[in-house]
């Protein structure tokens, strides 16, 4: 995510420019009689001329094969303007497996890229200077190992951390929800996440280490309501949580960042990131009586949904990533990932990805909507279904409560029903037609599913990967073996205790240890998660 | 939706790999469920053997695998072949799945045994039309 903050404004000199093609002049913000943009509760956006202070990030999300091809993307993605990173690690680094391990076979390469060692995290910034572009890290349950990796890196190449951008996504809570990449049980996941914003904290001082991330509640079938209620509610866990750790909160919880799903009802979506921004201002006001506009300013990256994407007739998917990232745009995201409209198929292809780039850059340059902060502001439409929203998500969140507080709600997996409840639901609406998906369910054609241009991942290059690694492991020398081993030691010894486990992990990075390894060493002292998956 | 089998039939979903996407099979395993089938599901992250063991523990009359993560060539091929090389009637019963399989995928797929496949987009009354046939092999 980026730091919009520090590019505010220069309205005086910028207004007198924006005007209309018929030469109208454009004010900065609509009128409402009521709230202003770049005001708390921040309903109609976190600044106070928005895009016409600075555009929001376009960071696509990539990564697959290698570290080679995926640094290849990269470069390829930062020429075509680009302007920050994101990386797609594949499930087995996700959920802390070598490329080697028996575990990983056939994912190895598929969703992302493989990092199972420091060498590769080097490889895969090759010629990228990280003091430079700021990087955004798919990562959750690993989270503090490819922290320590990024860390390591940078201190390799003589960058100091504290000038490191990026976003790490460290959300566990949503990976139990939704996403179902837990490694342990929920008390030892919750203590890696608040080690990461306590060391961050420390020692990043530009990095957000948290993105709440309501996207994946939302694809696994949430309404936009429990999307934004069940992120709250994370969110406060973690507040929470680091407040009984004696954390100031005041300081972390300017670290938080969220991450949000855009999906096809275009006026409801609007409606719902407004929302969630007052929601947000007031909980940080009045629950955690924090009063600093850094911490009560939500801050958000948005992707289109992947769940709205077609198998069928896929080149209509460009039209439906055109409106939900319009949506986000109207709703005042801080960066946006546009899908590509194969990836109901497969993973994009470069003539693909392009296409979703350009989406957004036609959206900044040719629509204008860029020139007025929240232009949709005042509508009653829009006015009524953010109060909706709003008073319903804070429905949800005192259900919650009763229930016993997030934690509990999501240990017991009621969340987890209410979402498979919603989902179900969502389905049957397509199956009786109530629901209308074009090219699904209504307007088909006959036409044989076209697989021209699908994006291949060379299937050679799982293989290739695995002899690699298991090569790299076995040209370790007896010293960096040692080296390797009174890290991990120590590790497990802290794990045992309650220091902040970073300072461990950096250290068996720099030594060389695979992320199973330092995986492997938590699990010992952690235990596997045994619930439900 | 459509109406109840005539027999019960067993099924048996499981996720095998690393991959979460659990939204589809979970619909699929309810309305499957609501229109009379019996249902075991595995949940994800489960290793070919246990599917195997579970589809020759319960005797289910069809066995249906899920995956998004494009992992599915190499996993469901695994499967398939453990289950043959365990003993389960594979041509007398039927292996199905679903996901993120694209076009080109499908012809091995079906040479692996898979009689059903079900790309995103596929109705729940389609998947019950199928397994509703008595024998889906020639």
């Amino acid at each position: 995510m980026s730091d919009t903050s520090t590019h505010s404004n220069s309205k005086s000199e910028d207004s007198t420019l924006r005007k209309t093609p018929s030469g109208i002049p454009l004010p900065s913000y609509p009128e409402t009689g009521a709230e202003i943009p770049g005001a708390y509760p921040y309903t109609r956006g976190i600044h106070e001329t928005m895009y016409q202070g600075r555009l929001w990030t376009m960071r696509q999300y990539s990564g697959f094969g290698s570290t080679k091809e995926t640094n290849q993307r990269f470069r390829y993605l930062l020429e075509q303007g680009q302007m920050g990173l994101s990386v797609a690690f594949d499930l087995p680094t996700q959920i802390g497996y070598d490329s080697d391990a028996p575990e990983a076979l056939g994912e190895v390469g598929k969703v992302g890229v493989p990092i199972s060692t420091l060498e590769d995290m080097d490889e895969l910034f090759d010629g990228i200077d990280l003091s430079e572009v700021s990087v955004s890290m798919t990562i959750n349950s690993s989270a503090s190992i490819l922290l320590a990796f990024f860390v390591a890196l940078a201190k390799k190449r003589g960058i100091d951390p504290k000038v490191l951008r990026g976003t790490l996504q460290n959300d566990i809570l949503k990976e139990f929800i939704a996403r179902h990449t837990q490694r342990f049980p929920l008390e030892p996941s919750m203590r890696l996440v608040i080690d990461v914003l306590e060391y961050s904290n420390l020692s990043l001082p530009k990095f957000n280490s948290i993105s709440i991330s309501g996207y994946h509640i939302r694809e696994s079938g949430s309404t936009a309501i429990e999307e934004v209620a069940f992120t709250i509610s994370n969110a406060i866990a973690y507040l929470e949580s680091a407040k009984a750790r004696n954390l100031p909160i005041d300081a972390l919880a300017r670290r938080i960042s969220f991450f949000f799903n855009s999906q096809m009802n275009f006026i409801e979506e609007i409606a719902k990131f407004r929302a969630a921004r007052r929601i947000w201002a007031k909980i940080i006001k009045e629950r955690f009586q924090i009063d600093d506009e850094r911490s009560s300013k939500l801050r958000f990256h948005t992707q289109t949904a992947g769940a709205a994407l077609t198998y069928q007739e896929k080149e209509n998917n460009i039209v439906r990533v055109a409106i939900q990232a319009l949506a986000a745009v109207l709703g005042g995201t801080q960066s946006l990932h546009t899908n590509s409209f194969d990836e109901a198929l497969a993973l994009p292809t470069e003539h693909s990805a392009k296409i979703a780039l350009r989406t957004q850059q036609i959206i900044a340059h040719e629509t204008g909507v860029a020139d007025v902060a929240d232009p949709l502001g005042g509508s009653p439409l829009i006015e009524e279904l953010t109060d909706t929203i709003e008073a319903k998500v804070n429905e949800t969140l005192k259900e919650i409560e009763k229930l016993g507080g997030p934690l509990k709600a999501v240990e017991e997996g009621t969340i987890q029903r209410w979402i498979e409840n919603s989902s179900y639901h969502f389905q049957q609406q397509i199956e009786k037609g109530e629901r209308v998906v074009v090219s699904v369910n209504k307007f088909k054609s006959d036409e044989t599913f076209d697989d021209e241009g699908v994006f291949v991942v060379d299937p050679e290059l799982e293989n290739e990967r695995i002899q690699k690694i298991q090569n790299r492991k076995k040209q370790r020398s007896d010293e960096q073996l040692q080296s390797i081993e009174a890290s991990l030691k120590s590790l497990r010894e802290a794990a045992q205790g309650s220091d902040n486990l970073l300072p461990y992990l950096i250290e068996a990075a720099e030594a060389g240890a695979s992320i199973g390894e330092m995986m492997g060493t938590m699990a010992q002292v952690f235990g596997e998660y045994q619930g439900d998956l | 939706m459509s109406q109840a089998p005539t027999k019960t039939k067993r099924i048996l979903l499981a996720k095998p790999g690393l991959d979460g996407h659990d939204r589809g099979v979970k619909v699929i395993l309810r309305a499957l469920w609501e229109a009379g089938f019996e249902v075991i599901y595995t949940g994800m992250r489960v290793s070919p053997e246990a599917i195997v063991q579970a589809a020759l523990q319960e005797d289910v009359d069809a066995v249906g695998l899920s995956n998004h993560s494009g992992a599915h060539k190499s996993i469901f091929k695994v499967v398939a072949e453990k289950l043959e090389a365990a003993g389960f009637p594979v041509k007398e019963r039927i292996l199905f799945c679903g996901g993120a399989i694209p076009p080109q995928d499908i012809a091995e797929l079906k040479s692996l045994g898979y009689t059903g496949i079900f790309p995103p987009g596929t109705s729940l009354e389609e998947i019950i039309k199928f397994l509703n046939q008595e024998n889906t092999h020639e």
